[in-house]
């Protein structure tokens, strides 16, 4: 078989057994082209350990399971392309700013309870009509490249605010939030944004760009940090003024 | 011992919209071996049917209309009755998906806009670019947030307890703490996907390995028409990653190394957008007759989209486009796609009516793990999702009825009868043997993509058969690397794999038994469809020594009769 020797160098720790430690194991395998990362690992779990912990599901960058450091930065595995890497190793650690379980698998419990926080759902107050809620073609792409995230907390794990405060929501949550203010049929209430207006909502962000580095579906999550901030300080010029209600 | 009216298992659509139903009068868990934003359901791409007559061209289409194309599409064998009502209630659940936020594309007219889709007489596929299935599960999940269903994730079911005809519960494992919890329930739904991993080639993703069916099989359930198995025309070459019928119903052409349209020879009328068994069929013969194209990765027909443009790929395709470059380098606005036909769908699955019923009482089942039947031979493209939330909605109904009228007390000792069986079998798992799972995994489902294929043969079922029956005996001999209970993703998977032996076992032995060919099954030694003889429904179910004992059970035919189906 053609291809090259690759070193898989992995992140093993197993929260059951803690005075284990955090250690690395080394694996070396053959690669050969368009073989992706999820790949090797399913490989190596399914012939050489089968002890080995790490999510996966659809292969194809859709069901966000994956997401781990590889070589540094966060991304999916079954997306990134073994051969992309110059260097013959490669490293993989679980996601930061959450806790591992075992090997990659990181306890996401902080990442979910953000997601819920910030009222992930359209909200309505007008009754339903009969049919659908007319909505211009345009209107429906400004929620585009925020209906588009899979919620596998790369961005999470890529920002550097969660460490220092584990109360900060996250560009996920802060998208998720934006891609429903800025959707034609939601009728949230001003006041409904204001959880979010502080140093533990869209104040947090230290506009580093990480998570937009770190999104493998295109999402810009620093867009809706700076859309919702804009709103934010619109809705409160109006209150000051005297024009109350949700835009 | 953790106690609910009803426990869900799985959280995909099916799940998802059955929980919404029923969380706000009834205790619900719902049970997920992933977080139920990575379910399988999240992958589909194309559409969701509903009749609405959005589209200019589909002016005069009506639920009778989708049920007629149902029933053709399903080559006679769905249930009528079944199929009528999951296309009358098709424009309701559309639009409840829309008015609990789902961003569906639109129409200039700000309407749900709608594709056209194979073994469709009208474009009746309401679509959000090519992310249907992402958006419809997003919010449907947001719906579940909203309501604070109770989720338990990551918790994978190990076996249902059932005694005596009734259901009591399942028993749970906790993936990260390790612990056996049974979960006495007055009723269990599965809603726990396909079963497309018990072969080698498939789009679906490595969660779908069936194990739900599996473990209805072992608790007495019968599975329904399992021979046919839905091949998908376009998977990508190499990762078979789905290419969305959609990409053919915007517009996209299928061609072999002569640079013919040879749908043509195939599908006169439909050409492209014939359903997907004939689509299949035709791509596996021009690859046959050495038509098709050549690869390392193997043989490859021509899915090419050029014509329609880089903005119409951009704002329908996107994901698609960014799959062929990600995965193979080829941007399909500048070159055609290589495709492959693969494993796509399950038509078969746990045998229940059509109020997701079985014949244990207590029990539901719906979605891709269930056959009611309302694909019957072949499912049409954008029908999927569709039966997914119908069915989910219509459980949500239908156990409500049966909790009101009986008094039901779910039984402790079944539960705690279950569980002993099932630390048995970890024992057993984790003691003796020297075989992987693995290896035992791969030759299953080899043989399944080699001998129970597009193509079929009694020969080549003989084969398979025997395979199978091989297999289970290696089972016996499997040993796990460790005995650990939490996070023992090797554990899980030996668990799995011998309610995959039992899948594809009934797989090949319904295709065996079954002497015509009908929908996506199809034997070359008995090319024609019989009515006479198999205008009936198969059903398998586990025997005293192990082999599935398969009996056959009536079609209803309410208006079609059944008649030539040609495109």
């Amino acid at each position: 078989m053609s291809g090259e020797i690759y070193t898989f160098k992995i992140l093993r720790y197993d929260a059951q057994s803690p005075d284990k430690g955090p250690y690395f194991d080394y694996y070396k395998i053959r690669v050969i082209t368009g073989l992706t990362v999820l790949t090797v690992l399913l490989r190596i779990r399914d012939e050489l350990d089968g002890t080995l912990a790490f999510r996966s599901s659809c292969r194809s960058a859709t069901c966000g399971s994956c997401a781990m450091v590889i070589n540094g930065l966060p991304n999916l595995a079954c997306r990134t392309q073994v051969g992309s890497f110059q260097d013959k190793t490669i490293i993989l650690e679980p996601l930061p700013n959450m806790e591992v379980i075992k090997d990659l698998v990181v306890d996401m419990t902080p990442f979910w309870n953000m997601y819920e926080k910030v009222e992930p759902y359209l909200i309505r107050k007008s009754p339903n009509p009969e049919k659908e809620i007319f909505q211009s073609e345009q209107d429906r792409k400004k929620m585009d490249q925020f209906v588009n995230c899979i919620l596998c907390a790369c961005c999470y794990g890529a920002c550097p605010v969660p460490a220092r405060d584990p109360g900060y929501a996250g560009p996920a949550a802060l998208a998720k939030l934006e891609r429903f203010a800025l959707d034609s049929r939601d009728e949230r209430s001003a006041a409904s944004l204001e959880r979010v207006n502080d140093d533990k909502g869209v104040w947090g962000c230290d506009t580093l760009f990480r998570c937009i580095d770190a999104c493998p579906k295109e999402v810009r999550p620093t867009d809706a940090v700076v859309g919702l901030r804009k709103t934010l300080v619109k809705n409160k010029f109006k209150r000051t003024i005297g024009i109350g209600g949700k835009e | 011992m953790l106690e609910y009216d009803v426990v869900i298992v799985g959280g995909g659509l099916t799940g998802l919209r059955a929980a919404v139903g029923l969380s706000e009068k009834y205790s619900v868990a719902l049970v997920s071996k992933v977080h139920p934003i990575r379910s399988h359901s999240i992958a589909a791409q194309g559409g969701i049917n509903a009749s609405l007559a959005n589209n200019p061209d589909s002016k005069d289409d009506n639920p009778e209309k989708h049920t007629f194309d149902t029933v053709k599409g399903s080559d006679y064998l769905a249930d009528q009755d079944a199929a009528e009502l999951m296309c009358k209630e098709a424009p309701n659940v559309v639009f409840e998906m829309e008015h609990w936020g789902c961003p569906f594309s639109r129409f200039s007219d700000g309407t749900i806009a709608q594709r056209p889709f194979g073994g469709a007489g009208y474009p009746r596929t309401c679509y959000s670019a090519d992310l249907t299935g992402h958006v419809l599960l997003n919010t449907l999940y947001e719906r579940a947030v909203a309501l604070g269903v109770r989720v338990f994730y990551e918790y994978v079911v190990l076996a249902l307890a059932v005694d005596e005809g009734v259901c009591h519960g399942v028993i749970v494992l906790d993936q990260v703490s390790g612990k056996l919890i049974p979960i006495r329930a007055k009723t269990t739904l599965f809603a726990t996907g396909g079963y497309g991993r018990v072969y080698f080639h498939s789009t679906n993703a490595l969660i779908n390995t069936g194990s739900g069916i599996g473990i209805a099989y072992a608790a007495g359930i019968a599975m329904k028409d399992m021979e046919f198995v839905q091949f998908h025309p376009t998977s990508l070459l190499g990762t078979n990653i789905l290419i969305t019928e959609g990409a053919r119903g915007e517009g996209g052409y299928l061609f072999n190394n002569k640079g013919e349209r040879f749908m043509e020879r195939y599908a006169p009328k439909a050409m492209e957008l014939a359903p997907r068994d004939i689509t299949a069929r035709s791509i596996k013969t021009e690859m046959e007759e050495g038509r098709g194209f050549e690869h390392e990765f193997g043989t490859y027909i021509q899915l090419d989209l050029r014509h329609l443009g880089e903005q119409k790929i951009a704002e329908r395709l996107p994901g698609i486009r960014r799959f062929c470059i990600d995965f193979v380098n080829v941007d399909p606005v500048y070159e055609p796609i290589p495709i492959m036909p693969c494993q796509h769908y399950s038509m078969g699955g746990i045998d229940v009516n059509m109020r997701c019923e079985s014949a244990v009482k207590g029990f539901y089942a719906a979605g891709e793990c269930s056959s009611v039947s309302v694909h019957g031979a072949n499912r049409l493209g954008g029908n999927s999702l569709l039966e997914t939330i119908v069915f989910g909605k219509l459980a949500s109904r239908s156990i409500p009825e049966y909790l009101e009228a009986h008094d039901v007390r779910p039984d402790e000792k079944a539960l705690l009868r279950t569980q002993a069986q099932v630390e048995q079998k970890i024992r057993r798992l984790t003691s003796g043997g020297n075989e992987k799972p693995f290896p035992v995994l791969d030759t299953l489902r080899k043989a399944m993509d080699d001998d129970v294929g597009i193509f079929r043969t009694r020969a080549e079922l003989e084969r398979a058969l025997a395979k199978v029956i091989e297999v289970k005996e290696r089972y016996r001999h499997v040993r796990v690397s460790s005995s650990a209970l939490h996070m023992n993703y090797e554990l899980i998977a030996a668990m799995e794999l011998e309610q995959m032996i039992d899948v594809g076992h009934a797989i090949t032995l319904g295709a065996l038994l079954r002497e015509e060919s009908r929908g996506s099954h199809f034997r070359r030694d008995f090319k024609e469809r019989n009515d006479d003889a198999w205008l009936k429904h198969t059903l398998a179910t586990k025997g005293p020594d192990t082999e599935p004992v398969i009996s056959y059970k009536d079609v209803t035919i309410t208006r079609y009769q059944p008649m030539a189906r040609t495109y």
